[in-house]
């Protein structure tokens, strides 16, 4: 790892060189009254002011919905079409913040525990990720309580830290991260000394993983499960905006003789994500969705693929209609 | 509040309900409270600022189970209250509405009737927003429409927020679930995802009460409200219906006249 | 080499079907890419999902036994929207596969014990595949009961395998329909499986119980074979949650821990002591 300056002109520079190298550019944008994650060709268009993106970086490597394949019939016979990793545009995610880059990292664990996956693969392959800590938080931030910081740099392939003159700490993280420098090498300059955490937003620690660990190992049979489930609408805000949840749905799109099967995403809050076709639903009540959203979150897979699946970022607690905010429940149930 | 809170607290302790379905304060505005106990009841809160269409829950079996419940309720949850009721999954006797009138009073209603009276002294209008967004979108031309939605469609991920919110979506099978045949792609696209809102809307025809609660839900900020807020005063006119007013001669797409004005429907 | 897509189905040609009872059918299904025939191996417990393309995936066992090459078969019931597509589907025409998927019954370790198969209905399907599995290397087995029990005469499958298996003198095969399912033919038992299980009361002695069935089944069967002695380590299920990966990815089959299309679907009862019952 290496560690740079680069000034307020050189981001300029630098930024442009992404853009003409001809990879795609996503960056926040703030257009009909959200900031999200859309392609960009100029620095003016990136938001500014704004403490997250409504939805996270997970589609880029996740999309919302994706062909795994194609076929064909003919004559009684079948043609399959693969998925063709080549058809994966380089892309360059551009002022992700922390919490957004670390859900590559449970993401990655789902899709690739045992079997690996190639869609995903692929799309991780082509992605890098610029990211910027985080000089500010609001109340549904938690990274620091999820084994994470506003200056963590996990699933980063470089981190900038900005500075007051407008410049920024340059923070060189992967082979990728080089190749993206190596686009303008004349803006990086030798660092200035300047310490990163001078910079960064104090949020503390709200409750301790593993205390909330040993909580739910016990907490199958709880009450709190109900009692702080029963505003819950059951609808998908909370995964589909959440940057590690990968429950996914397969479904064909049928024309005629030919057709894609498709994976799109699913949430496990959804009624009739585990109905069986006898009628049988093995979690009938929204209270047993969400005990599954959260120990799956904060247990199953701690335990199961050595990683939290939740990165602190706060986005389910926004986006929620109904207030279901996770950094109190999760705190409550410490508390317990 | 006050008078709200000690009613709560006395219904509770007197058995007379098992819940009083209210608001309480939550992380940025107030938030639904299950309120099962008279202890519960000092968190009760209701002002301007709830406007959480709480009759959303009313319909829930596995919230709602034998016992009377009362709900607390604005003008919008006493519209859609009165929708239920006329599509008949509300029981009066298991429901009792408070609701708190202009001059701060604490009203109780135990009949269909008694909150139609209520609610007929208040004429459903457009808010700013909605006056606002409908005024731009009633200017553009059919092209300019269809562009507009098709843009604001494509941002839509299916998390189904505007349903879950909904009233009066309490189908325990919705028509995006049924793929015998399938009605609707269930996937996330531009298309499809026009597919689904086209659908939804048609299911509100002459039931939407334009609460705007499907819209307040909508994680990514589509105005979907507008949709079924236009057609129910587009329609409204046209079939004699009072917007905001229950549809006491039935719901316009699942009911049909022998003098009906059309032909193609006789 | 370039990496895998675990959904790219093999192509599959049906070369048999057979109609087991009403809405009910045996495909036997052939690979299309003869390294991929060859290359293919699978357990008895394991399934696969199953494609009608135009229609999408269904979750269903292996019915055939592993010792019976060159071919694989499943037995399904048209329910909904691919069950239906596949049901279509007519002898000679491709169908897709992705499998084997899921842990398997451990018959290495049940040599020289006694079997006890208990099936309710549709459930036959995956104790069919050890059943054979057990019959073709007899030798390694003691005795061998089979209880198989079903709604009426009509929805017993696999109607020429029972007279086969009644017919073998190394095979206790007992048959039963619910009380009202039977006909004037009917010459096997009138109960309910559990009812029969008792009746029958195979002893416990060296002997591993397996059982497939409706919930419903399985949850009155277990208290018997308590009764009769079994301990929780003698009695095997499978389970069969609803799936779409078929490889612990897609969430939906995610009980306690466990992924049940990786972990199982094969449990025995002290391993199902260790997930919630309600989930599954």
């Amino acid at each position: 790892m290496e560690t740079k300056y680069i000034s307020q002109s050189g981001i300029e520079q630098w930024f442009d060189a992404i853009v003409t190298s001809g990879k795609r550019v996503f960056a926040p944008v703030n257009s009909r009254g959200q900031v999200d994650f859309k392609p960009v060709k100029k620095l003016s268009e990136v938001a500014d002011e704004y403490i997250q993106t409504t939805q996270s970086i997970k589609a880029s490597v996740y999309p919302k919905a994706e062909v795994l394949f194609s076929y064909e019939k003919v004559n009684g016979k079948v043609n399959l079409t693969d998925f063709d990793p080549e058809s994966v545009p380089e892309t360059v995610l551009w002022k992700v913040h922390p919490c957004d880059a670390a859900g590559f990292k449970p993401l990655s664990a789902i899709f690739n525990w045992d079997t690996t996956d190639k869609l995903h693969n692929a799309h991780l392959a082509k992605t890098s990720v610029i990211s910027f800590s985080c000089s500010a938080a609001d109340e549904s931030c938690f990274c620091t309580s999820v084994n994470g910081s506003p200056g963590n740099t996990a699933g980063s392939d470089i981190q900038l830290t900005m500075l007051p003159d407008g410049g920024a700490i340059v923070e060189i993280l992967s082979p990728k991260g080089e190749a993206l420098v190596a686009l303008s090498p004349s803006v990086f300059v030798a660092d200035k000394g300047e310490k990163k955490e001078k910079y960064l937003v104090d949020l503390p620690v709200r409750f301790n993983l593993e205390e909330v660990n040993a909580k739910l190992n016990k907490a199958f049979n709880s009450t709190v499960w109900k009692e702080q489930s029963e505003r819950c609408l059951g609808c998908g805000a909370c995964a589909f905006v959440c940057p590690t949840c990968a429950c996914f749905d397969i479904q064909e799109d049928a024309h005629g003789s030919k057709g894609r099967r498709i994976r799109c995403w699913d949430a496990c809050g959804f009624a009739l994500f585990t109905l069986h076709t006898s009628g049988h639903n093995p979690r009938e009540h929204q209270s047993q969705r969400w005990r599954q959203r959260i120990l799956h979150k904060f247990f199953y897979m701690p335990e199961r693929l050595s990683v939290v699946g939740c990165t602190g970022c706060g986005r389910c607690s926004r986006a929620c209609p109904v207030d279901m905010n996770i950094l109190e429940h999760i705190t409550s149930i410490a508390k317990q | 509040m006050k008078k709200l809170r000690e009613r709560a607290a006395e219904l509770l302790s007197q058995g007379v309900v098992s819940l009083v379905l209210g608001y309480e304060e939550g992380t940025k505005r107030p938030r639904p409270l299950f309120c099962r106990n008279s202890v519960n009841a000092e968190k009760l809160i209701f002002d301007s600022r709830c406007i959480h269409n709480l009759a959303v829950y009313i319909t829930k079996k596995e919230l709602v189970g034998k016992e009377r419940f009362a709900v607390t309720a604005p003008i919008s949850t006493l519209r859609s209250i009165m929708q239920l009721f006329v599509e008949n999954q509300l029981n009066e006797e298991k429901l009792l509405v408070l609701t708190v009138d202009l001059n701060g009073e604490l009203r109780e209603f135990t009949t269909f009737d008694e909150i139609a009276a209520y609610v007929a002294q208040f004429e459903l209008k457009r808010g700013e927003r909605e006056q606002e967004l409908l005024s731009k979108i009633e200017g553009m031309t059919r092209e300019e429409r269809w562009k507009f939605w098709m843009e604001e469609m494509s941002h839509c991920f299916k998390c189904y927020a505007c349903r879950s919110a909904c009233p009066l979506c309490y189908c325990s099978k919705c028509v995006v679930e049924v793929n015998r045949p399938q009605w609707i792609n269930p996937w996330p696209a531009p298309l499809a995802n026009m597919e689904w809102h086209i659908n939804r809307a048609m299911h509100m025809v002459g039931r939407c009460t334009a609460c705007g609660a499907c819209g307040d839900a909508c994680p990514i900020g589509i105005p979907i409200d507008l949709i079924t807020r236009k057609m129910m005063e587009d329609m409204a006119p046209e079939f004699g219906y009072i917007p905001g007013q229950p549809a006491k001669q039935g719901n316009a797409l699942s009911t049909w006249k022998l003098d009906d004005r059309e032909q193609f429907i006789r | 080499m370039s990496e895998q897509n675990t959904y790219l189905p093999y192509l599959m040609t049906i070369e048999k079907v057979i109609k087991e009872a009403p809405g009910v059918k045996t495909y036997r299904l052939k690979f299309q890419d003869e390294a991929e025939a060859e290359a293919f191996e699978f357990k008895a417990g394991q399934f696969g999902e199953y494609s009608a393309f135009g229609e999408g995936e269904s979750t269903f066992c292996i019915a055939s036994s592993p010792t019976r090459k060159g071919y694989i078969e499943c037995t399904f019931r048209d329910t909904g929207r691919v069950t239906s597509g596949l049901a279509s589907l007519e002898e000679g025409s491709t169908m897709g596969f992705r499998g084997p998927y899921g842990n398997v019954f451990p018959m290495e370790e049940w040599k020289g014990k006694n079997l006890l198969f208990i099936a309710g209905g549709i459930a036959l399907p995956p104790m069919r595949c050890v059943i054979w599995n057990a019959l073709d290397l007899r030798e390694n087995f003691k005795d061998i009961t089979i209880i198989y029990g079903a709604k009426t005469v009509n929805d017993l499958v696999y109607k020429s395998e029972l007279k086969e298996w009644s017919d073998r003198p190394d095979v206790k095969m007992v048959t039963t329909v619910d009380p009202g399912g039977e006909n004037a033919d009917w010459k096997g038992e009138i109960g309910f499986v559990p009812t029969i299980v008792e009746k029958v009361a195979p002893s416990a002695e060296n002997t591993i119980a397996i059982v497939c069935g409706p919930p419903i089944m399985i949850k009155f069967t277990f208290p018997v074979l308590e009764k009769l002695g079994f301990k929780d380590d003698q009695i095997y299920t499978t389970l069969e949650n609803r799936m779409k990966c078929g490889v612990g990815k897609c969430g939906r089959c995610n009980v306690g821990k466990l992924y049940i299309c990786k972990d199982g679907p094969v449990f025995s009862k002290e391993e199902l002591n260790l997930i919630p019952a309600e989930e599954y």
